[in-house]
Order: C-alpha cells, then sequence, then structure tokens
C-alpha cells in the first residue's frame, strides 16, 4: 500500500521542488536583474549607479524588496476591486508558469512537455490578460490607455516573433524544448548561425512583446506616467515588476533555446583534452571565468571606503572562488550532475547575454510612438517573418528531397535572399510613408 | 484607433461602442510637463482635438514683488524666474535699469557680461536637450548633458558663488572682477565642448526612431509663428532669421562674429537642429570673447542710491528661449512703479495648440518639450 503511494508520488517529487525553487528564488533573482540593469545604465550614462546600500549597492534589492512590501496597500475608490486585486497576480502567475516548460540545463526541468514551446508561449500570452484587466480595473484615463496599447501591441508583435521561432522549429523538427537543443547538438550549429533573420525578428518582437524600451509605449512614462501601473502601489506594483522581469527571462530562455543553443556550451563538437585527463578544455571555461571575478572583487576590496563593505566585497570573492570551485568538481563527478550544472552555468550565461542586449537597447534607442510601433510590426515584422519561414522551409526542402549536401551554403543564400527583402520592405516602408506624409494624412 | 470611416459603418461604431472623446488631464503633477504646467487634452482614441494649457500654478507674483522693493533689491527675484537661465534673466534686468539710468556699463564688465550669457544659454541648451530627448524616452542623453551642464555650473560658482540663481551682474556692470583661471576655465570648456556636442548628436540627429518622432511634428509655419509673437529658436526653426543679439544688439555682442542658424518647416525635428547649432555658435561667441577681455573698471559710476528719472523703458535680449523683455516705469523713486517683464517662455506657450492640435498623445509630450518652456517663467 505505502509502496505503491511513493511510487506515485516520486515522480512529482523533484519536479515539485524545481517549481518551489523557481518560485522561491525568481522574485530574489529578478532583485538583481534590476540592479543589474541599473549598474548598465548607470555604466552607459557616465555614472555609478546604487552605491549606498551594501558595497557597489550589492543589497539594493534586498531594500527594494523590503520597502516595496512595507508600502501602504492603496485600491483607488472607484477602482473595480476584484480585477484591481487579481490583474498583478494573475501577470505574474502566467510568467512564472512558463518557467515550468523551461529546460534550465539538461537535467533542470520540471516538465518536459512534447509541445513545449506552444505552452511558453500560450502561458505567456496570458499574461497580457494581467495588463489589460490591471488597466481597465483602474478606472484612470492613463492606466485605459496604457492597457489598450498594450492589448494592439502585444497582438502584433506575438505574431511576428511567433513566425520568427517558426523558422527555428523548422530547422529543430520538435515543439519540445529539449528535443530543440538536441536537435542543435545534432547538427553540431547554433541555430542563429543557420537563420540568423529569424533570431532577428523574435529578438524585436520579444522586446515589444515584454514592454521594455523602445516599444514600452504601455507604460511610456513620459506619456502615460506609467500606463497601466498607474494607480498600482506597495506589493502589487512588485508583483506586476516581479512579472516583466519573469517575462524577460522567459523571452530569453526561448531565444537561448531555439536559437542560442541551449545549455551548449560554445563548440558542443569539439572534444580537445586538457593535458591527458579526462576533462575538455573547454568545460574548464565557467571555472574560469569565477575565478575572474573573484580575482577582480579582491582587488576592489582594499578601494572600498568602510570596513563593512571591505567584508562584503570579501564574501563577494569568496562566494565567486565557490562557485568556480563547484563548476571545477562538477567536472569529475558522474555525467548527469556534471552535465546539469554546467549546463544550467551556460545556459543562464545565455539567458543573461540576451537580457543584456535588451538593457543596451533600452538604453540606447528613443522610444515609438504608437502608429509607428504598429507600422514596424505589420509592414515590416510581419511579412518579413513570413517570407523567412518560406524561404527557410524551401531551403530544408531542397536539402532533404534533391540531397543539396552544403548546409553553410544554403544557410548564407538564404540569409542574403532575406537581407534583400528586408531592404525592400524599408523601402517600401520609406516610400509608403512619403507618400503618406505628401497627402498630409492617413 | 483613428481609422477613417468607410462607407457609413462609423455611425454604427460610434453607438455601438459609446466611443465619445475622453479628456485627459496632463498634469499638473506629470512626469513630462516640466515642472507644473497642466494640460487639458481632448482625446479621440490617441488624438488630440483640442487642448488647453492651464498655468498659474507657480505664479509668485514677481512683478508686484519688484513694486515694493529698490531697483537693486529686486535684482536676485529675476533669476527666479527662468531659474535654468537665471544669468540671461540678470543680464535683461540690469541693462533695462542702466537704459534708464542712461549709464552703460564699462567695456570689461560687457564682454564678461557676454561670455556668461553665452556659457548660460548652453547650459539652458544642454538641459532642454536632456529633457526632450527623455521625453521622447531616450534616457541617456541627459546625463551627458548634465555632465557638460555641470563644467558651466562650476565656472559659475567659481565666478559668484551660485550655481543656480546666480545674481551675476549688477545695476552698472559686475560686483565680482573674473577669478584667477577664469579665462583657462571657460577655454577648457570650450575646447572639449565641440566634440561633446558632436557625440549628442551621435546619439539623436540620424537615429532613425528620433526623426520619426520629431519629424513633421508641432508644425509651426512662419506666419503663425510671427501671428503669435513666437521668438527665440521656435521662431528661427519656423524659418525667420531674427535674432536680438544681431538686430538690437546688447552687451558686446557687436563685436563678435557669429551666425544665425535657421530651418525650412518649423518642426520639431528643426527646433532641435537649431538649437544644436546655437551651442555651437555660443561656443563661437565664447572663444572669440575670452581672447580678448578689455581691461577697465567693472562698474560704471551709478551711485549707491538709485533714483532714475521718471520714464520708462524696454529691453529686451535674447534669452536662450527667445526674446526677453523688461518694460519699467519709473516714478523717479527708488522703487519702480511698474515692471513687466515679457517672458519668452509664457509666449511661446501660446503656440501650443496650434502646434498640438491632430498629434498624438505621444507627440504632445515632444511638442511640451521643444517650445522649451520654464513654468517658472511663465507663471512669474
Amino acid at each position: 500500500m505505502i509502496h505503491s503511494i511513493i511510487q506515485t508520488i516520486l515522480p512529482f517529487v523533484l519536479p515539485v521542488l524545481y517549481g518551489v525553487i523557481i518560485v522561491a528564488v525568481f522574485p530574489l533573482m529578478a532583485g538583481y536583474i534590476v540592479l543589474l540593469e541599473r549598474k548598465v545604465m548607470a555604466d552607459m550614462q557616465a555614472r555609478l549607479g546604487p552605491m549606498r546600500v551594501g558595497p557597489h549597492g550589492l543589497l539594493q534589492p534586498l531594500a527594494d524588496a523590503f520597502k516595496l512590501m512595507l508600502k501602504e496597500d492603496i485600491i483607488p475608490e472607484k477602482a473595480d476591486w476584484f480585477l484591481f486585486w487579481v490583474a498583478p497576480v494573475m501577470s505574474v502567475t502566467m510568467a512564472l508558469l512558463a518557467f515550468a516548460a523551461l529546460p534550465i540545463g539538461p537535467a533542470f526541468q520540471i516538465a518536459d512537455i512534447n509541445v513545449g514551446l506552444l505552452f511558453i508561449l500560450a502561458i505567456s500570452s496570458l499574461g497580457i490578460y494581467g495588463i489589460v484587466l490591471g488597466g481597465w480595473a483602474s478606472n484612470s484615463h492613463y492606466s485605459l490607455l496604457g492597457a489598450l496599447r498594450s492589448a494592439a501591441q502585444l497582438v502584433s508583435y506575438e505574431t511576428a516573433a511567433g513566425l520568427g521561432l517558426v523558422s527555428a522549429l523548422l530547422l529543430a523538427g520538435s515543439l519540445s524544448m529539449k528535443e530543440i537543443v538536441q536537435a542543435q547538438a545534432d547538427q553540431g550549429v547554433w541555430f542563429i548561425a543557420v537563420v540568423p533573420v529569424g533570431f532577428f525578428i523574435y529578438f524585436v518582437g520579444s522586446i515589444a512583446e515584454t514592454n521594455r524600451a523602445p516599444f514600452d509605449l504601455p507604460e511610456a512614462e513620459s506619456e502615460l506616467v506609467a500606463g497601466y501601473m498607474t494607480e498600482y502601489s506597495g506589493f502589487r506594483w512588485a508583483l506586476y515588476f516581479l512579472a516583466e522581469y519573469a517575462n524577460m527571462v522567459v523571452v530569453g530562455a526561448i531565444a537561448t533555446t531555439l536559437f542560442l543553443g541551449g545549455w551548449l556550451r560554445p563548440y558542443p563538437s569539439i572534444h580537445q583534452h586538457l593535458l591527458r585527463t579526462s576533462v575538455e578544455m573547454l568545460d574548464a571555461l565557467p571555472s574560469l571565468l569565477f575565478l575572474a571575478v573573484a580575482l577582480y572583487s579582491l582587488k576592489l576590496v582594499p578601494r572600498q571606503p568602510v570596513k563593512i563593505q571591505k567584508l562584503v566585497m570579501l564574501m563577494v570573492a569568496g562566494l565567486c572562488t565557490l562557485l568556480a570551485a563547484v563548476m571545477a568538481a562538477a567536472l569529475f563527478a558522474p555525467d548527469p550532475v556534471k552535465a546539469g550544472i554546467h549546463g544550467a552555468f551556460w545556459f543562464l550565461a545565455k539567458v543573461g547575454a540576451y537580457v543584456y542586449a535588451f538593457l543596451w537597447v533600452r538604453f540606447t534607442f528613443p522610444r515609438y510612438r504608437f502608429d509607428q510601433l504598429m507600422r514596424l510590426g505589420w509592414r515590416f515584422l510581419i511579412p518579413l517573418a513570413l517570407v523567412n519561414v518560406i524561404v527557410v522551409g524551401s531551403a530544408l526542402l531542397v536539402q532533404q528531397n534533391w540531397g543539396w549536401k552544403h548546409p553553410v551554403v544554403s544557410a548564407i543564400v538564404t540569409t542574403l535572399i532575406m537581407l534583400g527583402v528586408a531592404l525592400f520592405l524599408a523601402y517600401d516602408d520609406e516610400k509608403h510613408e512619403t507618400a503618406i506624409q505628401a497627402t498630409g494624412g492617413e | 484607433m483613428t481609422d477613417q470611416p468607410t462607407n457609413g459603418s462609423s455611425e454604427v461604431t460610434t453607438t455601438v461602442l459609446g466611443a465619445d472623446e475622453i479628456i485627459l488631464n496632463m498634469g499638473p503633477q506629470h512626469p513630462s510637463t516640466h515642472g507644473v504646467l497642466r494640460v487639458k487634452l481632448k482625446l479621440d482614441g490617441e488624438r488630440v482635438v483640442e487642448s488647453e494649457c492651464v498655468i498659474g500654478y507657480l505664479h509668485r507674483g514677481v512683478e508686484k514683488i519688484a513694486e515694493h522693493r529698490s531697483y537693486q533689491q529686486f535684482a536676485p527675484y529675476v533669476d527666479r524666474m527662468d531659474y535654468v537661465a537665471a544669468v540671461s534673466n540678470g543680464l535683461g534686468y540690469c541693462e533695462a535699469v542702466e537704459k534708464l539710468l542712461a549709464a552703460e556699463a564699462p567695456p570689461r564688465a560687457r564682454v564678461v557680461r557676454t561670455i556668461l550669457t553665452e556659457l548660460q544659454r548652453i547650459a539652458s541648451h544642454l538641459l532642454w536637450l536632456g529633457t526632450h530627448a527623455l521625453d521622447i524616452g531616450a534616457l541617456t542623453p541627459v546625463f551627458y548633458c548634465f555632465r557638460e551642464r555641470e563644467e558651466i555650473l562650476k565656472i559659475f560658482e567659481k565666478y559668484c558663488g551660485a550655481r543656480l540663481t546666480t545674481h551675476a551682474f549688477r545695476i552698472g556692470g559686475l560686483q565680482y572682477e573674473t577669478y584667477d583661471g577664469f579665462e583657462h576655465d571657460v577655454k577648457r570648456f570650450c575646447d572639449d565642448f565641440a566634440g561633446k556636442v558632436d557625440e549628442y548628436e551621435t546619439l539623436l540627429t540620424e537615429n532613425r526612431i528620433w526623426v520619426g518622432r520629431t519629424k513633421g511634428i508641432g508644425i509651426l509655419s512662419t506666419e503663425d509663428a510671427i501671428a503669435l509673437g513666437v521668438t527665440g529658436p521656435v521662431l528661427r526653426a519656423s524659418g525667420k532669421k531674427w535674432d536680438i543679439r544681431k538686430a538690437a544688439p546688447y552687451a558686446a555682442y557687436d563685436q563678435y562674429e557669429f551666425d544665425i542658424p535657421t530651418r525650412p518647416t518649423g518642426d520639431t525635428y528643426d527646433r532641435y537642429v537649431v538649437r544644436m547649432e546655437e551651442m555651437r555658435q555660443s561656443r563661437r561667441i565664447c572663444l572669440q570673447a575670452i581672447e580678448n577681455i578689455p581691461s577697465s573698471p567693472i562698474m560704471a559710476k551709478v551711485g549707491k542710491v538709485l533714483k532714475p528719472p521718471p520714464g520708462e523703458v524696454y529691453h529686451a535680449i535674447e534669452a536662450p528661449k527667445g526674446e526677453l523683455g523688461y518694460y519699467i516705469v519709473s516714478d523717479g523713486t527708488t522703487q519702480p512703479y511698474r515692471v513687466r517683464v515679457r517672458p519668452p517662455s509664457f509666449i511661446n506657450l501660446q503656440a501650443f495648440d496650434k502646434m498640438a492640435r491632430g498629434s498624438l498623445v505621444a507627440d504632445v509630450v515632444a511638442i511640451i518639450g521643444t517650445i522649451d518652456i520654464v513654468l517658472g517663467e511663465v507663471d512669474r
């Protein structure tokens, strides 16, 4: 009896554990992504960023979290109480739910669904309800405008982003997140090298989908104050914030899985060994990276003005050394553990790079106007994505049916064709725009 | 959102959805109304049908205060009108009173005044550029602009001890002699600054999004601009070559060579280009002036107690935002009988509705930014 109960429960233990880890750890991670964002922003803007709480502001996320939790909980009198309450919860639930199907390394995945990608896309597009309902329930003009913008924007850019993903799906031949990575391992190439235009479309589409600048119209600060979040404060506001950053990680993870080789390390097919040991040379990279960060932190220790800051900096250095040691030790562990730890490292590193690119774009470009955003989506990205699917599909057809054996050549040719199409679309759009301006109106 | 109605179906849609116009109150607390401007927008979807600027939230009765202060006592008050270009305000007031007294500042004072005012123009334009870009969503230029503005404020601080509300000039000249190394500081700033303007331009001028957000937005024709009494960069971007520094030279402007940039169409992009070029021209004036500061006393003999003869005077200068005029009536006592300020921000703001009608909410923000208003000056 007990045996059979254990038998029934056992398959759920690990996924539940993973789920708890994600729900418990991610909010903290989001806090540190915010800190990273502020630091990157400061770096680009010739200033230091948060420096007060902890050395180099390392404890800032905790301070922010405490502040937000302790704030007064305000629900505007004329707001729809229930929807106002439910909307941010919905947003954050959907964002975190999408993590269920993400493979963070070959071992760490809650559920390997055979339609994993579809599941993630479906769930993350449900998150938009949180925004629309929140904007509507606030009963404020700014919120309403933000919600309307967001609905229109999400519908158009989800189409483009989805079509961008299709090109990689064609190459992988599967919707399961694990098998997509496996396909890249088997073919020995990250799909970004085969369909760079698809990646580009998804990149732009995903910025718009996560409401990040230059597509941050639903919350455009200088126009709509805070868009759909205008009436929100305190912890509810924090939930929206959390959802936004969770979505950023989710789209980063999708792009990593489909285009950037998932948890594979760079050059997965090169197996150069280190000094005749069983360790592969490239596997030592993570350890070296952490060691470098540790050394850099050590170098910064004497420059800290206060003793406690020196101590925390030392702790950071120690932590990095520890991580380096873990990464090194994992090399000698049995294979599932080794692959799991190293896979997770590479996966997170790639997601980090993707998110960094988001920040970079955000601090470089001005914001689109609403009609321009729509034009870019419908007149440029969606046609480009459609043609991309056709071109990539034809190339695959040629390879599979007629035995064309030069994938590099076909990748280059398809990319060139796509660049041509992009130029044509841009030219056409320009012509259209000048025609509109000449007639003086819509 | 704002699709044109086709074959009569629009009637059905409007009745079913009740798609009425909504009134959106922008401000007085809003991130991009540059202070406490309140704009009432009547919106059809996101398109502006009608707009109305509501002002007065920062009214401090500056002109009334003037009637109860002596001429010298009132001088610091004018710094608080356009508080991002305090030096220019001070120059206008001091010269107006000097005109009333029929006194003239000595040559050295006039050259130093010119240098400081031109630096102030650069600082004011930098602040405009930063906030304007911020309104349009470019988060980074504002910090670059503040970095350079800081250098100018440091020069002010070294010169007169204050950074923002400087009260740098006195009626009749200057109170302070320039500090040691003044020329060097100004020269070093000017040398660095040329590259810095190019740096801002690489971020914005040819950026597709920036051009898309500013070209063709908030067009103000030459006729409208003149009819509305618009002055300064806004007027020049509408194609009218009018600059008081050339038209009725004051301080030491007649001694220096500089161009007046103009642009033909009068849209937001043109105003941007004009102001960028003005910063370069201001730098040019500073460089010429710093080469040769004549040595002379810095104060004219105007006496301790100012008692201008009864009469009235109007004196205008080219402030960073446009024509800043002071109309002063004297009744022969130590206090002005009436002071009336012609603030460029206030009058340029009247063109807002003309520019904003038919544009989108996002453009409204760009248009408020492009007029370059300071509410302290609008409301006084």
